[in-house]
């Protein structure tokens, strides 16, 4: 049995832990509302982009195709982008999207597939490098950025297209975190390179006059969805984050809670127990008088 | 007569209204939208988009870089990578 002092330095050091706790949860969430809004204010961009896309990629095929559309030709390499946090403190986030990820690359491995990977954010790494140590292509830092910009989206894109087109690879997938709700963030894999025509193409029926030609356009076009893509994960990533770490945080909060209520009652239970105790002494000594 | 003029950058829509005409530096040359101009669709080199509320006022400008422009059914949107406010 735990003597009071510990236990009450116990009681002391949990109830510090929980301010912390609920400090990291108060400021998530108000990161949360403005990841939220940055996440939902560069939708419209990335939707016309992909209705345009969309009516370009319908009208050029074949061979005419720039490389980003058509692809390699080729199956056997393939890139596995995967996007976690920098920091921790955000509960199973980044082990989901790891998982994600390894389940991905075995399934390719079974297919025969050679596959690597190129990590963007910190958090990857380490539990990646432990299964796959030389299959990691390359590290994107991010660490410090503060708030995801275009600027980062565009040099990984550009990154990534030129590995493309020196054919270190022949597709790419990008797996990040959706975010849905401050409770659920689902790890996600979509096809990054080449860029998947969308299926939901319209028809446009009225002739659209191209300048330059639709070639022209579309290669100018191919490399700015694949940023709005790495923009819109990176966003997504940093939503998700704040998120799980509010909700994480919560979770931690009343746990300390709950901590703190059953070491009370250990405690004044071992206080009442020492004076009753010594209450018995004083009385058994007066009887004995 | 009012031409729906969108202005779109990866982080925000910077602009969504009605205006006069809206005269983007295209590519190959400038051109002036009015409404109801031909579906057309082209890329934009670095420069200043003109934007006129009313006919006959004065131009309000904005400065674009890595654009394209798309005139449709809805009117004119500009998606820009950046803009200088």
């Amino acid at each position: 049995m735990a003597s009071l002092k510990e236990l009450k330095d116990r009681i002391k050091s949990v109830k510090s832990t929980q301010k912390i706790t609920k400090a990291k949860q108060m400021v998530a969430a108000a990161k949360l509302r403005k990841a939220q809004a940055a996440a939902e204010a560069a939708r419209p961009y990335a939707s016309r982009l992909a209705t345009v896309m969309g009516s370009l990629a319908s009208k050029v095929s074949g061979d005419s195709a720039p490389l980003l559309l058509r692809g390699t030709g080729a199956d056997q390499k393939h890139l596995l982008v995967v996007v976690n946090t920098d920091k921790g403190l955000c509960g199973g986030l980044n082990s989901n999207v790891v998982k994600e990820a390894k389940t991905q690359a075995k399934k390719l491995i079974a297919e025969g597939k050679d596959v690597t990977f190129y990590l963007i954010g910190k958090k990857g790494r380490a539990p990646i490098k432990r299964d796959y140590a030389n299959k990691i292509a390359h590290h994107y830092d991010t660490s410090d950025m503060r708030n995801p910009s275009f600027d980062e989206a565009d040099a990984i894109a550009e990154d990534l297209v030129s590995r493309f087109e020196a054919g270190e690879f022949d597709v790419a997938h990008l797996v990040y975190p959706v975010f849905k709700s401050a409770l659920a963030q689902d790890p996600t894999t979509v096809q990054l390179l080449p860029v998947p025509t969308p299926d939901n193409v319209e028809a446009s029926e009225a002739a659209v006059e191209y300048e330059p030609d639709e070639e022209a356009i579309l290669a100018e076009l191919l490399p700015r969805y694949v940023k709005t893509q790495l923009f819109g994960s990176l966003l997504e990533r940093e939503a998700s984050e704040q998120g799980a770490s509010m909700t994480a945080m919560d979770n931690a909060t009343r746990n300390a809670g709950d901590l703190i209520d059953k070491l009370t009652i250990q405690y004044n239970r071992s206080r009442q127990a020492a004076i009753t105790t010594e209450l018995i002494e004083i009385i058994a000594g007066a009887e004995a008088l | 007569m009012a031409l729906h003029f969108e202005l779109v950058t990866p982080s925000k829509l910077v602009r969504s209204e009605e205006v006069h005409m809206v005269v983007v530096p295209g590519a190959e040359g400038e051109f002036g939208v009015l409404e109801g101009h031909a579906p057309f669709m082209s890329t934009i080199r670095d420069g200043a988009v003109q934007v006129w509320k009313t006919e006959g006022g004065e131009p309000e400008s904005i400065e674009v870089r890595g654009g394209f422009a798309e005139v449709g059914d809805a009117g004119l949107t500009v998606l820009a990578e950046h803009v200088e406010d």
